[in-house]
């Protein structure tokens, strides 16, 4: 499973999701490779997830990935929430068909 | 963890980098333009950045958008190390009257972080300090609530020293 966070420029807020999804995943017994990429060098990136900010919709129009939005970064359970799900639904798919 | 890293790590805690000179409460300000100008020039101020690295922040929001308003009137504000970055940086202001940064949810902003980063390394533990502020709920009503730059030091030396000091005041 492979986790992308993004951010703008890199090293801001998608190094911060990573530290909090690293946890996150820590305390449910799950792994996943998370990768912080920054928007520009983001196309072509190969991930089963991607987490970004809200806002940052637009630039993920062709993301081919599942895409998770955050309102609100600071928000452990947002963010908790949000990717539990995700992960949940990214296993169930590959369960079937090709991934 | 050796000697150095421990000690690099300290001068990184948020007291170190939240100093007199880069916090400031109750900035008026009527655009974010303005904003993104007056928290950057507390970092000019300090001599962590060169002044260009204010346009540089301004360059950032407006070419990639509002997303840096991370959580409800909130935004965190920084570009690269190459814009002007002389040392690690942080600066936190309260704005007197919330203003717009345009994110589809979380405005108006009234709390505008501005990060300078030298490298990647230090970048991530003031960032991890940084979340752990944004995280503490009675330390964000604090320092959203302080009326001056006394009562905003005071709420993020409270919150640096350590969790839970007595009952809340």
């Amino acid at each position: 499973m492979r986790i992308a966070t993004l951010c703008g420029m890199g090293f801001g807020t998608s190094m911060m999701l990573k530290l909090f999804i690293d946890d996150i995943l820590k305390a449910e017994g799950l792994k996943a490779e998370i990768v912080p990429v920054d928007l520009g060098s983001f196309k072509g990136t190969q991930a089963d997830i991607i987490v970004a900010p809200t806002d940052m919709e637009r630039h993920l129009k062709d993301a081919k990935g599942r895409v998770v939005l955050i309102r609100n970064l600071v928000d452990k359970q947002e963010v908790k929430t949000k990717v539990l799900a995700a992960f949940q639904e990214v296993l169930g798919a590959s369960s079937g068909g090709p991934s | 963890m050796d000697e150095q890293t421990d000690s690099a790590n300290r001068t990184l805690r948020l007291a170190s980098l939240l100093t007199d000179e880069t916090v400031r409460a109750r900035v008026h300000v009527v655009s974010w333009q303005e904003a993104v100008e007056r928290v950057g020039e507390l970092l000019v101020g300090s001599g962590a950045v060169e002044t260009r690295y204010i346009e540089a922040m301004k360059l950032v929001l407006s070419e990639m958008g509002p997303y840096a308003v991370i959580a409800p009137g909130i935004v965190l504000l920084h570009a690269r190390p190459e814009d002007g970055v002389r040392r690690p940086c942080l600066a936190l202001m309260t704005l007197a009257t919330p203003v717009p940064f345009g994110h589809s949810q979380n405005d108006p902003v009234d709390l505008v972080v501005a990060l300078g980063a030298a490298d990647k390394q230090a970048h991530i533990v003031a960032l991890q300090e940084l979340a752990r502020l944004l995280m503490d709920q009675p330390t964000l009503e604090r320092i959203r609530s302080a009326q001056d730059d006394g009562a905003l030091r005071a709420a993020i030396d409270a919150f640096d020293a350590g969790p839970s000091l007595g009952p809340s005041g």
